[in-house]
């Protein structure tokens, strides 16, 4: 036996688990799908007292369209579902073509959106995904709930807003801008390691085909999505032409992110990916909306 | 409560009942308590891929799941590749699946450590991917580890298999 022992609940009522979390908070772990938790167990890095496992609840796995014309995804939907999930190719394609980077099938077989959202690695693309798309969340506690912008919710290293006796249980995402192309791109040494650099990009074009908004946010160059907010304006009332694009990369890359090295990708490598990707997300993304 | 719980799982087929420590992995309860070895323990973190077998038919790692989670859930381990016979009694050890077979072929497997996780990888996806290019092939078995062979042969035996399937020798 791998992990050290700990005392195991599995709830099978939203209400049950987040009565479970008001009385144990801190001492709890919540296990989603497991596949970030369960390996930092067995290295016994993390020891709770006490596993609230959310794999028995009703209710939490869906996929709908919402009255506004975006989505709603149940925080518990696994992310094999989302990657098979016409409603998610429809209605929010950038995350779809995001989901096929997150590790490998037999892991996206298991992992939710919700728990992968709550871990908040630095390295993860759905809350990179979920910050470029202006998602919100829904964060339900005993007695109460609350909504939370993804641009809020990410605090930093394996970090957020979520408190100890707090679930996430919903993610909305609003309908994409008209005339919105998207992108992702990740760069990574095998596929389904963990980025070396990874860009949500989606660009929404006027009827003249000047930009009228990008956003750029990017997976493993901080310690939380990093949103390159000069860059995108810089792009704002521009015919996204190839100078236009290499400008906003510039910026992106040299002033709008301090990314750290690490054995495989120096600080400056890590930058010129992330250079690279922008230009080619931004040129994908312009072609997609046009 | 850290103590035993009750736990029945479907293992290939066959209904088990036993009592677990929730921390038990359902990797260990396979090869511990159920004495099906053929589920292998690589680095028992999710990274090898060599103790992955099917859970409700979808391929995962039987590492990062706890025995007491599959209460009531069917898993398929290497030993289940083959059906027991309709009569009852132990599969035949002659036969194997088309995809063992193929691996035999292509010399797919040097120590054959990794090769229950391979297998219970790609059955799967060849079911989803009757057809697939040796691109897909590469990026399916991207999230398991072969520390002998080599993936070349592997990936030409995934792409014998499926050109067998399409076109069955009389």
């Amino acid at each position: 036996m791998k992990p050290a022992p700990f005392a195991y609940e599995a709830p099978d009522s939203l209400g049950a688990a987040l009565d479970l979390l008001a009385r144990h908070g801190g001492d709890a772990k919540v296990l989603a799908g497991g596949q970030s938790l369960i390996p930092v167990m067995n290295f016994r890095l993390a020891q709770p007292a006490l596993l609230v496992d959310l794999n028995r609840l009703p209710g939490l796995d869906f996929v709908r369209r919402t009255p506004a014309g975006g989505l709603a995804i149940g925080a518990m939907t696994r992310q094999r579902r989302l990657e098979r999930e016409p409603l998610i190719r429809e209605a929010a394609p950038l995350l779809a073509e995001a989901i096929p980077y997150i590790a490998h099938p037999q892991i996206r077989t298991r992992g939710t959106i919700g728990g992968s959202l709550a871990h908040a690695d630095p390295a993860a693309e759905l809350p990179a995904v979920a910050v470029a798309l202006r998602a919100r969340f829904r964060l339900q506690r005993e007695g109460g709930e609350r909504w939370v912008d993804a641009a809020s919710f990410f605090a930093g290293l394996f970090t957020t807003e979520l408190a100890a006796e707090e679930l996430i249980v919903e993610v909305e995402l609003p309908p994409p801008p008209p005339r919105a192309g998207w992108a992702f791109l990740e760069v990574a040494r095998r596929h389904g390691d963990y980025a070396q650099v990874g860009v949500a990009a989606l660009v929404a074009l006027e009827a003249d085909g000047r930009c009228r908004e990008a956003r750029l946010v990017y997976l493993s160059v901080g310690d939380a999505p990093v949103v390159a907010e000069r860059a995108a304006a810089q792009l704002a009332g521009e015919v996204p032409t190839e100078e236009a694009i290499a400008a906003a990369a510039d910026t992106a890359a040299r002033e709008e992110m301090d990314p750290t090295g690490d054995l495989h990708a120096s600080a400056r490598f890590k930058r010129h990916l992330a250079r690279v990707l922008t230009v080619r997300a931004l040129r994908l993304a312009t072609a997609r909306a046009a | 409560m850290s103590g035993a719980r009750a736990v029945a799982v479907t293992v290939n087929g066959r209904r088990h009942e036993r009592q677990v420590e929730p921390r038990l992995l359902l990797s260990d309860f396979l090869r511990q308590d159920l004495g099906l070895t053929g589920t292998h323990v690589g680095c028992e973190h999710g990274v090898c891929g060599a103790c992955t077998v099917l859970y409700d038919g979808e391929p995962v790692r039987s590492c990062l799941l706890l025995a007491v989670q599959a209460d009531g859930h069917a898993v398929t381990t290497v030993e289940g590749l083959v059906p027991e016979p309709a009569g009852g009694g132990s599969p035949d050890p002659d036969r194997l699946h088309p995809l063992q077979e193929a691996f035999w072929e292509c010399h797919a497997l040097q120590c054959g450590f990794c090769t229950p996780g391979f297998l219970m990888t790609l059955v799967p996806f060849l079911e989803e991917h009757p057809e697939p290019s040796e691109d897909e092939v590469r990026h399916a078995l991207s999230g398991n580890l072969c520390r002998c062979t080599g993936y070349q042969h592997i990936v030409d035996a995934v792409l014998l298999a499926a050109r067998k399937a399409r076109s069955p020798l009389p």
